[in-house]
């Protein structure tokens, strides 16, 4: 497959408010993609994700801000004009058309003659694994199938950026797995720019070169996947990356520690310093990030297990935090497969040096922790 | 979508629930059902096979109180219809208005479906309200305006002043159902489309219609059957005879007291013939599942 000539994306201050709303669907959104990147924007569901996506490939209008494709100011382009293909969420197939002239179709009206249109669907045809189905119907396809016609669809036309709005939300899990394999080794394979959407946080992170996390319109963060891992730059950003997700509680501040339950754990102290009056703290460590302890043990707190789910390669205990300053959820602790407390056990643990995250109460926003 | 695997299930289910096979039906049963299916197939039958069978007697054995199949069999009365009559002229007329008809409705309805159902323009609402509301007029209200009309646009005795009167009768009802047939096309499938290179007719051209033809056929068959039959424009507009429609022409073979039943019923099995090939062409394209396959969830 000849190389593509792929661009940059850069979304200024965009900013789309349906009509009949007053709030933006997506608010002065600035994100800058790198020609060849993937970049996964992620979200709970309504945050936005697809109109921003939308907003790129010119399906939806921009009200405000700007956005560019390479040095090209496309705000005002109609879709066609700005070399985008999409992979959409149903897949969108031309369902009176075969697979071939679905995947084909895009050249075809750009005037390529027959010959290399031919040739361009069926290269993308072997590397898809759909050469003896380019004679079909999408009807006659299973899912899977369907959704790689698509993803065809989309390479055959080397566009400068491709757009992809959950792609793999309709497959089931076990091919959603190894699609995402296949889909991010293609966009590597092609170094086609890529904004792919998702509400799936695994998928973000798997996926990515950089994640964009937004939430009711706003971006949260960008950062590879690592740094939103050890770095969240706010309490929503920490407690949505990962899986179990983090623990997150707001707790005391006494003299320098947070009081959880009925343990003090030591707080850093630029974190006390930012906490100042407030007296209050929003803490979050990772089930990964509690180290067994004994009662007594400095900055240790204790949990009671509810349940025990044992993985073979981990165990997760789900707890409750034991003592009078309940206001956390569950406690989920990560543990080494072997001699797992039982049920209705009570445990210790400590904070791993490193491993304690504290957000402002009021806003979200992360503390200094060192 | 519905889920092959769930309906066999479901299948399975009721057979297991109820002993009996579903194919078996006690004969009592059998002999109600197929006695009602007999009698109902009877009387909508009855009509048609007596018209044709009349139109084959001659003009004094279809007025014989008498009660025959049969009297003197034969094509006189369509020999005398199709050559010592303007029948063939008024045919002709009628199947030249039909025609434009069709094709004139079904571009203004597949159109006007398409905006309705895509684009959101200032007065879309009160556009879909027009047409819901000008289907509540009877003609007979319709019919002074609408000569008045035609009068001041000095289109009375023309087939054109049939064409557009037929349209506004038909059009609003078929854009309505064509604007709910287009509404099940996923709107995605105009995006990609939008993204593949086609502006906004051909992506309605290339991609929409050819999806949409059981509601294009369904159109055509009923914008056709509005203006092949159609008498009260047809008199109120046309004066000559040379210009006459069939609807309009067939009433000179009842003149006031005498009745031509001959060449009545014969002509009247001929104007049954365009119409049944072009519902034979319509029905072929009445196909479900035209869309399926093309997106999922
Ligand atoms: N066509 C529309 N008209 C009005 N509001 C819309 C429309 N599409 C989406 N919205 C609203 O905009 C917000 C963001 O939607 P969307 O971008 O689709 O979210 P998601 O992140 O789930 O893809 C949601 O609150 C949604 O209800
Ligand atoms: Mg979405």
């Amino acid at each position: 497959m000849s190389t593509s000539t792929s661009s940059s994306v850069t979304f200024s201050g965009a900013t789309r408010i349906y009509p009949g709303s007053d709030r933006p669907a997506v608010d002065a959104l600035d994100l800058h993609i790198e020609a060849g990147e993937f970049l996964v924007l992620v979200g709970p569901s309504g945050c936005g994700k697809s109109t921003s996506l939308r907003m790129l490939a010119g399906l939806e209008e921009v009200d405000a801000g700007q956005i560019l494709i390479g040095d090209r100011d496309v705000t005002h382009l109609r879709p066609k004009d700005r070399d985008i293909a999409m992979v959409f969420q149903n897949y969108a197939l031309y369902p009176h058309m075969t697979v071939a002239e679905n995947m084909g179709f895009a050249l075809k009206i750009a005037g390529v003659d027959k010959a290399t249109v031919r040739k361009q669907v069926e290269e993308a045809a072997a590397i898809l694994d759909l050469a003896d189905y380019l004679d079909r119907k999408p009807k006659a396809l299973s899912g899977g199938q369907r959704q790689r016609v698509a993803m065809g669809r989309a390479i055959v036309r080397q566009p400068s950026v491709f757009c992809m709005d959950e792609p793999l939300s309709n497959l089931d899990a076990k091919l959603r797995v190894s699609t995402r394999t296949q889909i991010a080794s293609l966009q590597r394979r092609l170094g086609t720019t890529t904004v792919y959407v998702t509400h799936d946080q695994v998928e973000a992170m798997t996926m990515g070169d950089r994640v964009a996390v937004l939430k009711d319109g706003l971006l949260q963060q960008v950062d590879t996947p690592l740094g939103l891992y050890e770095k969240p730059a706010n309490a929503f950003v920490a407690g949505f990356i990962g899986s179990p997700a983090m623990n997150l509680g707001t707790f005391s501040v006494v003299d320098g520690h947070a009081r959880i339950g009925d343990g003090l754990v030591p707080l850093p102290r630029s974190t006390v310093e930012a906490v100042g009056a407030a007296g209050q703290v929003q803490v979050g460590f990772r089930p990964e990030a509690l180290l067994p302890a004994s009662e007594g043990d400095p900055g240790s707190f204790a949990v009671q297990a509810l349940v025990v789910e044992e993985l073979g390669s981990d165990a997760f205990l789900y707890g409750d935090l034991v003592g009078d300053d309940l206001r956390a959820d569950h406690v989920v602790v990560r543990l080494p497969p072997r001699g797992v407390p039982q049920k209705g056990e009570t445990v210790w643990f400590t904070v791993e040096p490193g491993g304690l995250h504290a957000f402002d109460v009021e806003t979200g926003a992360a503390l200094p922790t060192h | 979508m519905a889920d092959p695997t769930l309906a066999q299930d479901a299948g399975a289910h009721t057979r297991a629930a109820t002993p009996r096979p579903r194919r078996t039906r006690s004969p009592l049963a059998s002999v109600a059902l197929h006695g009602t299916l007999g009698l109902a197939v009877l009387v909508a039958l009855f009509p048609i096979v007596w018209v044709v069978l009349s139109s084959l007697k001659p003009g004094y054995a279809i007025q014989s109180s008498e009660i025959t199949l049969f009297v003197e069999p034969s094509f006189d009365n369509y020999v005398h219809v199709l050559t010592e009559t303007s029948f063939p002229r008024w045919f002709l007329n009628s199947a030249v208005v039909a025609a434009f008809t069709m094709v004139i409705g079904i571009t203004m309805s597949a159109s006007a479906g398409y905006a309705m159902s895509r684009f959101n323009f200032p007065g879309r609402r009160g556009l879909m309200w027009v047409f819901l509301v000008t289907q509540m007029f009877p003609v007979a209200i319709l019919i002074v305006p609408i000569y008045t009309i035609m009068a001041n646009l000095g289109l009375i005795d023309t087939k054109l002043s049939l064409i557009i009167a037929y349209c506004t009768v038909a059009v609003p009802f078929c854009a309505w159902m064509m604007r709910g047939y287009f509404d099940t096309i996923p709107k995605e499938l105009d995006e990609a489309a939008a993204l593949d290179g086609l502006g906004p007719f051909a992506t309605f051209y290339r991609v929409v219609l050819p999806l949409a033809r059981p509601g294009l056929a369904v159109t055509a068959f009923y914008t056709f059957l509005t203006a092949w039959g159609e008498v009260a424009y047809a008199i109120a507009f046309i004066q000559t005879d040379e210009n006459l429609t069939l609807g309009a022409g067939l009433q000179q073979f009842v003149p006031r007291f005498n009745p031509q039943w001959d060449s009545l019923t014969a002509g009247a099995v001929l104007i049954t013939v365009p119409a049944a090939l072009v519902f034979f062409f319509a029905q072929k394209h009445l196909v479900a599942g035209l869309t399926a396959g093309g997106t999922k969830g």
